[in-house]
């Protein structure tokens, strides 16, 4: 649709992008885990993944009394599939399944079906923490979904482009957009924490409501949801590449190399933050959201406008 | 053809759950069957090659109705919007008026002699659609729009049961906010 160098290949890849999507997915599980078993003082603990996830295959599905069972299950399918659709504009070296000329607006479409999604799961269970936890992101999304969009143009303004491969072309033999834009960067690392409802934003689901959304899940319902927020984390994750990292710049090795070391890197910058950022409060983060972070990426794409209009 | 095929689906699953917003009984329901509604006619605008304005309007709508689902909480009082619910009032009035002006619009689009194209498409049509909406008046459009903004805080300030000075002290100096509810909320 645009020229912009990317060879767009044949909709048969899909698969090994799915593939590979779902390869970083298990990765941050199998990271995850293995750093809380180091937490506990435990050896390995990434081995318990297959089990866990064989016996959610085999668990029987329980339901509760009055249940909105399709909005429940359109809720945590959406989590599972909404991250395939995300990777479909992402250039993997010179390689893309989609080169949208508007992929950056593709991202943010795709984010904002989350609040949707979240909120259907929470919402259909017809049970009291489920919906507190569906609430719960809603409160979230509203403080940090804005500072996200405001941090996805900053990289648009200075390629001149909303499309993926041009953003990560803008930045070839220049500096990488992470270096002159970090506000941006941190910010969308926020949101990508937010949509993927991890880490500091993961009050939808914290323990101290039992699970929130997820309570009520069983079975496979459960293992979509969850695998859901970790395919998105590192579909956000794959994301930054291009937008902040120079695509698939790097020395020696091929460019779709690199896009995957970069994406495995951030990934685990993401995953490990984890147990290094409390857990965001909404209603504390709302304050944050609007009263720091808005500002911010707002002052962050006046000073990126200024110098791109300046530079000519 | 295949383009054909997609524009009906759409159009069917557009209508349809447009229907079913006054069908179903679960407030939920109704809004997100009128999202996926939306999201429908988001697909259609893609499908006239318009890719921004097509993922806009869905990026839109999907937000709007989760806002909705804030709004559902906020403002229904006793919460009936978490129990089963008829979706009409005022029936009669709406019914009239939605007839008419289907019957308008649809006449209107079968018997108006509609032009036959001169030229050829331009290259972006986002652009040439916007230019061809707001013209001249892009400066009035972008100024109006941060009056909006403006509009709505001031809004939602006057609105606001308590302030800033009420949460942080009349100097605005209280480290701990004075809050009945945490979040500000209402007392």
């Amino acid at each position: 649709m645009t020229d912009s160098g990317l060879v767009t290949v044949s909709a048969g890849w899909a698969v090994v992008a799915g593939a590979i999507l779902c390869s970083l997915a298990v990765f941050a599980i199998a990271l995850d885990t293995g750093l809380t078993a180091r937490a506990q003082g435990a050896r390995g603990g990434w081995t318990t993944i297959a089990g866990r996830f064989a016996r959610l295959l085999r668990q029987r599905r329980r339901t509760t009394v009055a249940a909105d069972t399709m909005l429940w299950r359109a809720g945590g399918v959406g989590m599972f599939i909404g991250a395939f659709f995300m990777v479909a504009v992402i250039p993997l070296g010179q390689w893309t399944l989609a080169d949208l000329d508007v992929g950056v607006v593709w991202l943010n479409t795709i984010d904002v079906l989350v609040w949707a999604l979240v909120w259907l799961t929470g919402w259909g269970a017809n049970s009291t923490y489920s919906l507190i936890g569906g609430y719960r992101f809603l409160a979230h999304g509203l403080a940090y979904e804005l500072p996200l969009m405001f941090a996805l143009v900053a990289p648009a303004i200075a390629a001149g482009s909303l499309n993926v491969g041009a953003v990560a072309a803008a930045q070839d033999d220049d500096l990488w957009f992470v270096v002159w834009m970090p506000v941006a960067f941190l910010i969308y690392l926020i949101g990508v924490m937010g949509f993927s409802v991890w880490g500091p934003f993961a009050a939808a689901v914290a323990t101290d409501i039992t699970g929130g959304a997820g309570t009520e899940l069983s079975a496979v319902d459960r293992l979509v949801f969850h695998a859901g927020r970790y395919l998105f984390l590192a579909a956000g994750a794959a994301f930054s590449v291009p937008l902040f990292l120079g695509g698939g710049a790097g020395p020696w090795l091929p460019d779709w190399t690199w896009v995957l070391i970069k994406t495995l890197a951030v990934l685990a910058v993401l995953v490990w933050s984890r147990r290094k950022i409390p857990l965001m409060r909404p209603d504390r983060f709302m304050t944050i959201g609007w009263t720091l972070l808005l500002p911010a990426i707002v002052v962050q794409d006046l000073v990126v406008s200024v110098l791109v209009v300046w530079k000519g | 053809m295949l383009i054909g095929i997609a524009f009906w689906v759409l159009a069917v699953i557009a209508v349809a759950t447009g229907l079913a917003v006054f069908v179903v009984n679960s407030m939920a329901r109704a809004t997100y069957a009128l999202a996926v509604s939306f999201i429908a006619v988001g697909v259609q605008i893609l499908l006239l090659q318009q890719n921004y304005l097509g993922l806009i309007t869905i990026l839109m709508m999907v937000m709007e109705m989760a806002v909705m689902a804030v709004y559902m909480v906020m403002f229904m009082g006793m919460n009936p919007a978490l129990m089963p619910m008829d979706m009409t009032h005022g029936k009669k009035t709406a019914i009239a008026t939605s007839v008419g002006v289907f019957v308008l619009l649809a006449g209107g689009a079968l018997l108006i002699p509609w032009p036959q194209r001169r030229g050829s498409p331009p290259a972006d049509l986002t652009h040439a659609l916007g230019l061809e909406i707001m013209g001249e008046k892009m400066l009035v459009m972008a100024v109006v729009g941060a009056v909006m903004v403006a509009t709505i805080v001031a809004g939602v300030v006057l609105a606001s049961h308590r302030t800033r000075y009420d949460r942080f002290g009349d100097d605005l100096r209280h480290r701990r906010v004075n809050d009945a509810q945490p979040g500000g909320g209402k007392q």
